[in-house]
Parts: structure tokens; sequence; C-alpha cells
């Protein structure tokens, strides 16, 4: 019953404008769910060491936060309509499941946020340090709690279950449970909220080893750039493990999209290679110039040197992902996965030589892995979700019969709108941001809105209360 | 005993959340579309101050009417979406920008301030208009073909659909107007009270314009409105909204602090109920009604229980939130 409504163009085109309007938005969310949680942090730590420093770090990356939340939000309300804009069958069809898990992630995430950033971002004068200590972890919860709805809904689409077909032709749940954690799930979620820990962590990290650099004697410096190096050494090797787990459970659930990350065409009866790098060509359906390791690709995935992998020529052709974006995008995701687990062993050898402050090298490399987490999130994403083609419920609804009945002048000028708009406000959020962070923290430093002269900055939590409350 | 009838409870729960939206980010919207009359610099700090803590999960009510939406009706979500694909779009690019500007504005120069004051206003009234668009757009219908818009996408775009969105300018200007007078004090509350006198005048206008133009539109409207048994629902609905504009009057004329904006907010509970009663039982007039529309039942129920207990707990810790930031906003000693 579904007619194909959008032409070829307009489903190009409203493919472009979610991929466009996502990778903005989940920059902010990747980077607010790990520094919500290390303002909760922060705050404890303060509140149970007493030291100025942890506080004067809170409210140095409280303006950050609140900068990039307001971004976070505006960009997220757009994704919550693209469903119903640009994706209407898919609605249609998938809106009794996917819809009830959108609706709790407001019910139990956004509002939770929402709620408690007021009391966060301004309220410390006004209710004291427990009870805005209360209202720190619940936004952390919020965001933990969100990312737990959002990733559950994408999991059910790239491996659905739990579910039945009406008459009607749409998707009902049969057994909730098997829904929320369909098999997929557990390890994205996993994979995902580390990803976002580590990426704040290397920011946090690169904040600080630039002020380093400046002066590495530094007391609010030190400390962010310590704790964010102890996160890289602990968590990359970590996410390396959850990783690797996340892609045998794509092996088993979305073989096709593992032989696309692989470059594997043809089927490898004894033994896949690894394609360390070539350049993979869809119509000929093979990868260029491939510098292999024999066998390695099977050890991976089967755990055996031999193992039979099937390749794409087991997959009819109109069923093929995309090969060469699913390919390079891993190789960026993994490449910067190491590099990060990289620097957390070096920034832990320097620790170890007693030469951690000192070390210029470790500071720019530092330095230099800013960015690299945000690069590594957005790469992953598109590996997963071009890997995931031709369909928008995996195996069972093509992208094509998704699409909203909208002729393709009206998306091509949304799409153009969106990136106007976006480019010319988060550009300038981002340079807001990068205009906070080249200032170090320092002693006594006020939260939001400090446009107004302090009166006094204290030492203890109390002074520092009375301060923050003369802003 | 009467069934349980779960469309009906969530046409009410959606219709809830709408309402929530409408009068909350109503106000801070109305904020935006006055912040042209306050030139200020010190008149403009106090007005977003007075919202910067609550303004964000006044917009998750959007979040949880469309989401809530696509869960309970999801052919209506499907069908309304692209029907009001232009509005919608506009819509979410006014929040962007006005979104952005609560942090941005202090974190700039002056001239810088001036630009993100501007995509304040400006993007507060561009959603405002996009939304009363698609509120005309709605009570007029649109055209639907085996279960999707079959309409080109211009198609809202009506006289009665400039006059709802007009309505909605002014609306929202009023909400904005009265809460000022609310939460601050001084000059700026003497130029809030003139403003709120302008906007409740042109609101009665508005409430009267839309009343006569929307029995016109399908003769289930007039039916409803002026045949009986519905008239015995509808009668007391204007006897109802002249009761609260001589209140309205009065307590502007008085100089009261809290009462204009309660009253204002029952002004807009009045004028949705009425057009509740226009649309029922139509979630797309005249061509969809909500049992069409519904999820299956495991559907509604699993949110039915969500609903039921975290609506009461959001409520609570945003009154809260309003109540830890009560009282008015001075110009010396904000909380910013």
């Amino acid at each position: 019953m579904t007619a194909m409504f959008g032409s070829i163009d307009a489903i190009i085109l409203a493919r472009a404008q979610f991929a466009f309007t996502m990778s903005f938005h989940i920059v902010f969310p990747a980077f607010s769910i790990g520094l919500a949680s290390y303002l909760a942090v922060l705050e404890a730590l303060w509140l149970w060491t007493g030291r100025e420093v942890y506080m004067a770090l809170f409210n140095y990356w409280l303006k950050i936060f609140a900068v990039a939340f307001g971004m976070g939000v505006v960009s997220g309300v757009v994704m919550s309509y693209q469903f119903g804009t640009n994706w209407s069958a898919f609605a249609d069809k998938t809106g009794s499941i996917i819809g009830p898990m959108m609706a709790y992630e407001v019910l139990t995430a956004f509002f939770l946020e929402a709620g408690f950033l007021g009391v966060m971002l301004f309220g410390l004068k006004r209710v004291g340090p427990r009870l805005h200590f209360l209202a720190t972890l619940m936004v952390a919860t919020g965001t933990l709690v969100s990312a737990f709805w959002i990733l559950s809904a994408n999991s059910w689409m790239q491996t659905p279950a739990g579910y039945a077909v009406n008459p009607a032709g749409q998707f009902v749940s049969a057994d909730w449970l098997k829904v929320i954690f369909n098999p997929s799930f557990p390890y994205r979620l996993v994979h995902m909220v580390l990803a976002a820990y580590l990426t704040t962590a290397l920011v946090v990290g690169a904040v600080g080893a630039f002020h380093l650099l400046r002066d590495r004697h530094l007391a609010g410096p030190r400390v962010m750039f310590s704790m964010a190096m102890w996160m890289a050494t602990l968590v990359a090797p970590i996410q390396i493990l959850a990783g690797d787990q996340h892609g045998l459970n794509t092996l088993r659930y979305q073989p096709a999209k593992i032989m696309a990350m692989e470059g594997h065409y043809r089927s490898h009866p004894d033994g896949a290679p690894l394609v360390l790098f070539g350049l993979p060509s869809q119509a000929e359906a093979r990868v260029k110039y491939a510098i292999e390791i024999p066998k390695l690709s099977s050890l991976i995935l089967k755990h055996s040197l031999d193992a039979p992998l099937a390749g794409l020529d087991t997959v009819p052709r109109e069923n093929w992902p995309p090969v060469p974006v699913t390919f390079w995008s891993f190789r960026i995701m993994v490449g910067l996965g190491f590099l990060i687990a990289a620097l957390g062993l070096f920034s832990l050898l320097e620790r170890w030589r007693g030469k951690f402050y000192e070390t210029r090298l470790l500071h720019i490399f530092a330095v230099m892995m800013g960015p690299a987490g945000f690069i590594a999130v957005l790469a992953g994403w598109v590996t997963t979700e071009t890997g995931r083609q031709p369909f928008t419920v995996y195996g069972l609804l093509r992208t094509a019969e998704s699409a909203s009945p909208l002729a393709a002048p009206a998306i091509a000028s949304s799409l153009l709108a969106f990136i106007v708009v976006y480019f010319v406000v988060f550009a300038a959020g981002v340079t807001y941001i990068l205009r906070l962070m080249a200032a170090p923290p320092h002693h006594g430093e006020q939260g939001p809105r400090s446009d107004v002269p302090a009166r006094a900055a204290g030492i203890t939590p109390a002074a520092s209360v009375a301060a923050e409350g003369a802003v | 005993m009467i069934p349980i009838d779960l469309p009906t409870i969530w046409a009410f729960i959606i219709a809830f959340a709408v309402f929530v939206y409408v009068v909350m980010d109503g106000f801070d919207l109305g904020l935006g579309i006055l912040f042209p009359l306050f030139p200020a610099k010190a008149h403009r700090d106090v007005i977003m101050n007075s919202v910067a803590p609550v303004w964000d999960g006044n917009e998750t009510w959007l979040v949880l009417g469309g989401g809530g939406l696509m869960a309970a009706f999801p052919l209506a979500y499907a069908v309304l979406m692209p029907a009001l694909y232009t509005p919608m779009i506009a819509m979410l690019l006014g929040l962007v920008f006005r979104g952005v500007a609560f942090e941005f504005r202090w974190r700039t120069t002056r001239s810088g301030r001036n630009r993100w004051d501007i995509a304040f206003a400006g993007g507060s009234l561009l959603a405002t208009l996009a939304q009363g668009v698609a509120l005309g757009a709605i009570l007029q219908g649109v055209h639907v073909e085996a279960r999707h818009y079959a309409g080109g996408w211009w198609d809202w775009l009506t006289p009665f659909s400039i006059l709802t969105s007009a309505a909605l300018v002014i609306g929202y200007a009023l909400l904005g107007a009265t809460w000022l007078v609310m939460k601050t004090e001084g000059d700026l509350r003497d130029r809030a009270y003139r403003l709120s006198w302008v906007f409740l005048v042109l609101m009665i206008a508005a409430i009267g314009a839309v009343s006569i133009a929307t029995p016109f539109l399908h003769v289930q409207y007039t039916h409803r409105w002026f045949a009986w048994p519905g008239i015995v629902l509808t009668a007391p609905v204007p006897v109802a909204v002249a009761g609260v504009t001589a209140l309205l009057t009065r307590s502007l004329a008085k100089k009261y602090d809290y009462q204009p904006f309660l009253l204002s907010l029952a002004l807009f509970a009045l004028s949705y109920a009425g057009l509740g009663i226009s649309m029922y039982p139509y979630i797309v007039p005249q061509s969809i009604t909500i049992w069409q529309a519904a999820s299956p039942e495991r559907s509604q129920l699993f949110m039915l229980f969500g609903v039921a207990v975290l609506i009461p707990l959001i409520l609570g810790y945003t009154g809260w939130a309003y109540w830890v930031f009560r009282g008015k906003v001075k110009v010396e000693s904000g909380f910013h």
C-alpha cells in the first residue's frame, strides 16, 4: 500500500537534512552528558573537601555548560519534529513503538534536566549548597536517562524485537521489555555513554593543557588536566573492549553492516583478511589498493584464524549499504580511539616519572586531541547509520518507504535554511565557548551571568556562596 | 460502569500538554515580541533574567506535545506535520534563534548583544506567527488521502490562518506584558501596565474575530456552537470570557501585581476550551478522529502509566523551580 511518493531526489534531500541536523545536534549532548557528570563530581568534591579550586572549576565549566546545553536544547527540539515533517510514513508506521520511548525520554529526562537547570545555573545562593548539589545531580541524571531512551529507540530501529505488525501496516508492541532491551541496545548504550565521557575528558584535558603550556603552576588547570587524563587512561581501554563487543553484536544481527565496515565485498571461506586501508568501489564491488593483514578479520570477529566470513556477495545488491562511507568513517573512529588510548598511556607514563605537569609534549598532544572525541562520535554514528542502510527499521522498512509525501523543492528550501541558520548560530556559540575556554579559571571564579562585578571572592564553601550571592 | 476510553484520555493529555506549552512558552515568547518596545539595556536584562531559569522547562512541553502526538496518535502526527511543513520549520528555526539568545547575549560585546537581542525578538515573533498559522491551518482542515497528507505545501496559508496567527501574537504579547507586571517594578512595570491595556483590547478584538470566522469554516462548527444540545456546553464560554475580561480590566485599573497575569491565563484557557469544543472528536478536523488516529491500546496504556506517575512529579519540581525564583526581579541585584 505504500506508494513511493518522494522522488529519489526528495529522499536524498530528506536524508541529507536528517544527517545535517542530527550531526550538529549529537555534538552537544555528547559533550553535555559528560560535562554534567563532571560538574556533579566537582561539586561533590567541593562539598567534601571545601577546597576553593573545585568551586572555581565548577563555575568555570558551568558557564560553558550553559552555552552548550542551550544549543543542545534548540537543536534537539528540531530533531523531535523531523520524524513528522520529513519522515511521516516512518512516523505513522513506527510511532506506536518509537513514540512512547521518546515520550518517556521527555517525561523522565528532559523535564528533569530543564526543571533543575535553572537552579543549577542561577540558584546556589537561593537554595544553599546541598539543594544545589541535588539540582546538579538531577541534571546529570537527566542527561544519562535521556541517553538510555534515545539509544533504546535507535537500537530498536537497528535490531527490532518484541513487535507485531497490525492490519494498517503499523509496527505495534508485543512485549515492551523486548522492545526496550532489544539485542543491540546494551552495547550501544555503553559504547555511547563511554564515548560521551571520553569526549568531555578530552575537551577538559585540552583546556587544562592549554593553560599549563602558558603557566604550569595554575591550580585550576592542574586539577582539571589530571582528572581528565585519569579518565582517558582508564576509560579508553574499556571503550576499545566495549566497541569490540558492540562489533560482535553487530556481526550477529546486522552482518551486512560489518561487511561494509570491513570492506568485505566477497566471502572468505577460510579466513578473512583485515583490510587496513584501501579504496572501496561500490561499482566494481571490490576494495582497490587494499593493504591487508591476512586472516586477522576472522581472528577479531570469530576468534579463529580460519573461520569463514560471508561477504556482500551473499546479500542482494539492493540491500547493500554504501560501503565507502561506512568503511572510512569506521577507520576514522577506530584510529582516533587508539590515539585516545595512547594519550592516556602517555599521561600515565609521565605521571609515573613525576613529570606530569612539566612534559610539554604531553600537553601539546592533549591540546591537539581536544576535538578528537567529537570527531570519533560523529564518525561512529556515520558508521552505524550508513551501515544499516537501505533500511530505517532494519530488514523491515526501507528508507525510501519512510519519507514524507513532499516535493523536492520544499525539502531543499528547508535544508538550505537549516544550513544557513545552523552555521550562523552554532559558529557564534562555538566562538563564545572557545572564548570562555581561552581564559584560565581563576580564584573566586563566578558562575553564569558574571557581567556584574562581584564584591568578594571566598575561599571556603560558605564564603563562595556568599560571593555568589553578590553577583 | 462506563468503559474507559483510552483515545479520549489521551486526547485530553495531549491537549493539556499543548495548553501548558501555550501558556508557559506563551509568556516567554511574548517577552520576545515585546522586546523592541523596551529599548533600554537595563530593562532588557531584567526581562531576560525574569525567564532565564525557566524557559527551557517551558519549551520541553512542546517536545512532549510533539512526542506525545507521535506516540498516541501516530496517524495524526504523520498527516499534520507534512501539511504544516513550512510553519513547522519556521517555528523550529525561530526557536533556535531565540533559545540561544538567552546565553549568547551575555557572552558578547555591545554590538553582538544587539544582534542577539534582534535574534531573540525576531525568533520569538517568527515562532509565534508560525504556531498561529498552524492553529488556523489545523482548524480549517487538511486534505487527506489513504493515511497521507495529499495537499500542497502552501495550503496552510489562508486569510483565516493569518487571522489566527495575528491573534496568537496578540495573545502571547498580553501574557508577556502581564508577566512583566508581576515580575518587575518601577518604570519597567509602568510600561508593562500600559502595554497590558493595549494588548487586552486587541486580544478581545482577536477573540471576537476568530469566534465569528470559525463557524464559517465548516458546518460542523456551526452546529457544535449554535444547535441543541451543544449550546448548553458552548453558551457559558462567551459569558465566562466577558466575566474574565471585566475582572482583568479591574485588576489592571487597580494596578494589582499577580491578578492580571493569572486572569490572562484564564482568558487563554477559555479560548482554548472553545477550540477544543469546536474540534472534538476530530484530531485532524473533518478527516481523522481520535479513534482513527489512536495507536494501539498497548502503546497508550504503557505511556498512561508513565504520565500518571510522572506528570504530577514534573509539575511538582517545576513549581518548585518557579518558587525558588519567585518575586520581583531587580535591576541591580538579580540572580545573574
